[in-house]
């Protein structure tokens, strides 16, 4: 299939960008949405223009390294990541446009990259259970229920990718931060800095520049992991309980 | 024992027919090696022995010792948390934009542990038992035994981190069985196993960074090992020249010890299941500073990749072995069947070909005989899907039966996601049609050389994870790979590397010592090359020349004749490569094409030498099958008389061949057998 590509380029964090339009012909179906990019970047490189700049790396939709806004779309029309978008959901003669995430708390790096160290330091305000190396006990001496583990486990797959914030008009990182606390607050060995936990991450949150959740739901519909909505119930619960518990 | 054996001696000395030296001139025979690290101790007590060896460092002095570490993955992340919850000054380094992205993240399947909680007969010794058969007879009995020692305390450090593993409903941990082995052994969280432990190291470094102890260099790349002169002409390992990758800034990092945990080179081939952005170039610059690089040509071919669907392709992807519990490999008798509808092939039509082969193993062999099976009935023309040059590359992964018995939804909850990400990729449902698949790249088993320390050839200079050859021998068993990540940083590393460090305080380097400053300079003249030839082709393809060569001549089956070829090719290309690539783009500026460049001439040098290795080895043994070493009926044929060695490579400069250094194996609580799964 043949494609007008209108693609967000930007040398780096200080320069003004702009869209610039590319023609690309005889794209294949089976591409992947990266894929086509690395067509298109060889193209350039060829005609003696730079390649546009953009993450990825596992290619399987696990790392969280990719992330595009396709046509106003946090990773494009499907629920899915970029890498696994594939070409079959666009259409012949189409025209996509290709943008950075949009957020404040993530700055473009250059072209389509973009800087999301603040969930890294979201994290270290309390992402964690403070366990040494080599004082464990028995993996079998605390047993926890199937279920709990289960839904543990479905809101751990969050993959740090970013939509959620890129969806969101208020640029909020709630779903991202809700998954991580509800992640280690449905375990028995999470429980000890429960409080602490959610209210040093949520602190971290703000001073980044995330905004406030208002409750749309547009993260939720981006999230290539489907992480639900009631994680962020379960962030204010936890709030709440923080600030009875006098913290 | 001599110092050096000649070429011709070692000829004198073989039982193989005809030439023996296949790799006459291309190497040059260097001393023996030996791993002086490991106890004389009964393999038990070996690593006991060794921790109470080890000396300490007390909490006061750990302050001022400073550890840099290259890589986030299982190994590094580990590794960095543990060394800086002790105390340790520590830096990590990452090319992504955050540690939690390190390819480990995307293992499938899950981790092995002697756990026996299933009381199927596992034991350590068992795992132990079971790796060391599984690698052909070519890993270290010693780092295999500890590897299966502390496989108990992965699980439990893991679980008590919040990792997510799957439960049974009385809520203790659920388990499963894998290629290669008969017991239940290995934990998993679904289909993304490597994302749970690697999400829980992350949490553990992340905390560390909070602490202070623990500083990150996200979006850093090395591109040089710093070694410094101690005053007695030894050349120790003193830090890294790394590039930021959005400023361009060479920066140079000194510490009193570095550990390289920079994962595989399996990016040699192009097409292969790592993320993108796996390299060799932190090892490769260590290699060319004097660390040997041992048994580079051992390749892991994974069977259950989804294949290759065309020319525009930038990886593969696997699917989980762990499928082989429940799905059935066949392929069509007759070739007449190969583009019918696979449901409308009758059961007495269908060749599951391994169970016919290896009846007690079937579907669960070993990931090389699995692989070879597929590519032999392939290449016998009853291969199933499209025809990609005129062969037809895939075979059936069927769940038909797997479906009848627990059900779409049993299915769903003990593969999750595999099921929705193989109909993303190829756009058929795997719940109606059987799922293909063939192999691809997967893993390296060779790395640089270390000691039972993990201690490369140059002081100082530690190597972990699957950048390391020590632990797999000549193919490695699924999840035995996040059990050697862990195993190295958490439990092994942080006790052999005080051995070193009690030495210290070391001398003070500093960014102007002339060492520091050639090192930077090199890195700056690399950049300043690749931006100024301004040729006609780009990184890519050439990455993607090299890689065509690689599988063509030095994947599945290699011969002599092959390899041989392989390194015409691949010294000419290179040659073109540095006359004629074009990288556009700027020094000081984020540069995705600069980037490649630098990791592609890395391969360049890497390929040859794996060519090299295989060469040499005129043995098949696991991954690595030599066409001339077969048995009547083509299963792998090892000469252990011969063969029974590490092959530890040394740089021996730009335009020398490489020297081969020898580890001989000897084997003490196993005894060598011809490895049979029939
Ligand atoms: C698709 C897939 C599925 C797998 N499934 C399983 C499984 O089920 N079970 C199992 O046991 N194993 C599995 N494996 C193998 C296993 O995942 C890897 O061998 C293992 O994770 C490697 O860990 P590592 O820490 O050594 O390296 P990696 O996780 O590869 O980490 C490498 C780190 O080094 C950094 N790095 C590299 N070069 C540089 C440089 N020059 N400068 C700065 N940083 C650098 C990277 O940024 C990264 O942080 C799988 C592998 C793949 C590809
Ligand atoms: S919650 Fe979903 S969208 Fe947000 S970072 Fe996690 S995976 Fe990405
Ligand atoms: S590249 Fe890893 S999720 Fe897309």
């Amino acid at each position: 299939m043949n494609l007008t590509l209108k693609i967000w380029r930007q040398p780096d964090a200080s320069s003004a960008g702009a869209m610039h339009t590319y023609q690309l012909a005889d794209v294949s179906p089976d591409m992947s949405f990266l894929e086509m990019l690395d067509v298109l970047n060889e193209q350039l490189n060829e005609q003696g223009e730079e390649p546009i700049a953009f993450d990825s790396d596992c290619r399987e939709g696990i790392c969280g390294m990719c992330g595009l806004m396709i046509n106003g779309d946090a990773h494009g029309p499907e629920v899915t990541t970029t890498c696994q978008l594939h070409m079959r959901s666009f259409k012949n003669g189409e025209t996509i446009t290709v943008e950075p995430w949009r957020s404040d708390a993530f700055p473009v790096i250059k072209d389509l990259v973009v800087d999301r160290s603040a969930f890294d330091r979201i994290i270290q305000q309390g992402g964690y259970i403070s366990v040494n190396t080599g004082s464990a006990p028995e993996a079998h001496s605390v047993p926890v229920p199937r279920d709990d583990a289960l839904r543990a486990f479905n809101v751990a797959t969050c993959i740090g990718c970013g939509a959620c914030v890129a969806a969101c008009p208020n640029g909020s990182a709630s779903l991202f931060m809700g998954a991580k606390i509800t992640h280690l607050g449905e375990l028995p060995q999470g429980q000890p800095e429960r409080d602490s936990r959610v209210v040093n991450m949520v602190a971290q949150h703000d001073h980044e520049g995330f905004g406030g959740c208002t409750n749309i739901g547009a993260c939720t519909a981006a999230c290539p992991k489907e992480i639900p909505l009631d994680v962020i119930s379960q962030l204010n619960k936890d709030l709440r309980t923080s600030i009875k518990h006098g913290h | 024992m001599p110092d050096t054996v000649s070429a011709a001696e070692a000829s004198v000395s073989g039982s193989l027919d005809g030439d023996y030296d296949d790799a006459a001139g291309y190497y040059t025979p260097g001393a023996p090696l030996v791993d002086t690290k490991a106890p004389d101790a009964p393999i038990a007590e070996r690593w006991q022995t060794r921790k109470f060896e080890a000396r300490l460092v007390n909490p006061a002095n750990r302050r001022k010792l400073s550890i840099i570490i290259v890589g986030t993955g299982l190994a590094g992340a580990s590794a960095a948390a543990t060394l800086g919850e002790a105390g340790y000054r520590v830096k990590s380094f990452c090319y992504q934009d955050s540690p939690r992205r390190a390819h480990s993240i995307a293992a499938q399947g899950g981790i092995n542990a002697a756990k026996n909680y299933k009381e199927d007969g596992d034991s350590v010794h068992r795992l132990f038992y079971d790796t060391v058969k599984g690698g052909d007879y070519r890993s270290r009995e010693s780092n295999v035994y500890r590897l299966a020692e502390v496989s108990t305390n992965i699980i439990d450090q893991c679980v008590a981190q919040g990792v997510p593993f799957a439960r049974e409903y009385g809520g203790l941990l659920d388990n499963r069985s894998f290629g290669g082995v008969q017991v239940s052994r290995t934990f998993y969280a679904r289909g993304q196993t490597g994302q749970q432990l690697l999400i829980g190291a992350y949490q553990a470094l992340e905390r560390q960074v909070a602490a202070g102890t623990v500083e990150t260099y996200t979006r850093h790349e090395m591109l040089e090992l710093i070694t410094v002169d101690d005053g007695t002409g030894q050349e120790r390992a003193r830090g890294i020249v790394a590039r930021d990758m959005v400023t361009g800034e060479v920066q140079t990092h000194v510490a009193d010890v570095v550990v390289l945990a920079s994962g595989g080179y399996g990016n040699v081939f192009y097409l292969s299941t790592n993320a993108m952005g796996c390299n060799v170039t932190a090892a490769w610059r260590a290699h060319r500073k004097g660390a040997y690089m041992a048994n580079p040509c051992y390749t892991q071919i994974h069977p259950t990749c989804i294949p290759v669907s065309g020319s525009h392709q930038s990886k593969l992807t696997l699917m989980s072995e762990s499928l082989r519990n429940d799905g059935r490999i066949w392929v069509p008798k007759n070739q007449a069947d190969c583009d019918k509808d696979p449901r409308d092939i009758p059961e007495e039509d269908r060749d599951y070909y391994l169970e016919r082969i290896y009846p007690s193993f079937g579907n669960l062999v070993p990931r090389d005989i699995a692989s070879r099976a597929a590519k032999n009935v392939c290449d016998e023309g009853r291969g199933v899907g499209p025809e990609v040059d005129g062969v037809r590359r895939g075979v059936y992964l069927d769940f038909s039966a797997a479906i009848e018995r627990l059900g779409e939804k049993g299915i769903t909850e003990k593969y999750d996601n595999l099921f929705d990400m193989y109909e993303r990729i190829t756009g058929e449902n795997p719940f109606e049609v059987p799922m293909r698949i063939y192999p691809a790249v997967h893993y390296v088993m060779g790395g640089l050389w270390v000691d039972y320390d993990l201690q490369s050839t140059i002081p100082g200079l530690f190597v972990t994870g699957e950048a390391n050859f020590s632990d797999h021998g000549a193919n490695r068993l699924g999840a035995s790979a996040l059990m050697q990540g862990l195993a190295d940083g958490y439990f092994v590393l942080p006790h052999t590397i005080r051995d070193y460090l009690a030495d210290g305080p070391f001398e003070e380097i500093t960014e102007d010592h002339p060492a520091v400053v050639e090192a930077r300079e090199s890195v700056k003249a690399r950049i300043d090359h690749f931006l100024s030839v301004n040729g006609t082709r780009s990184v890519d393809s050439y990455h993607r020349e090299l890689g065509n060569i690689m599988w063509e001549y030095c994947g599945m089956e290699r011969t002599e004749t092959g390899l041989k070829k392989a390194i015409d090719l691949i010294r000419s290309l290179k040659d073109d490569f540095y006359r004629n690539v074009k990288v556009l783009g700027g020094a000081e500026t984020l540069n995705q094409s600069l980037e490649k460049a630098g990791r592609v001439a890395d391969f360049f040098e890497l390929g040859e030498l794996m060519c090299i290795d295989a060469l040499n080895r005129r043995e098949s043994c696991g991954g690595h099958f030599r066409g001339e070493s077969q048995t009547e009926d083509g299963e792998a044929l090892r000469h252990d008389d011969e063969f029974a060695y590490v092959a530890a490579w040394e740089w021996a400069g730009e335009d020398s061949i490489p020297v081969l250094h020898k580890e001989d194996l000897t084997y003490t609580a196993i005894e060598m057998k011809q490895r049979s799964y029939k």
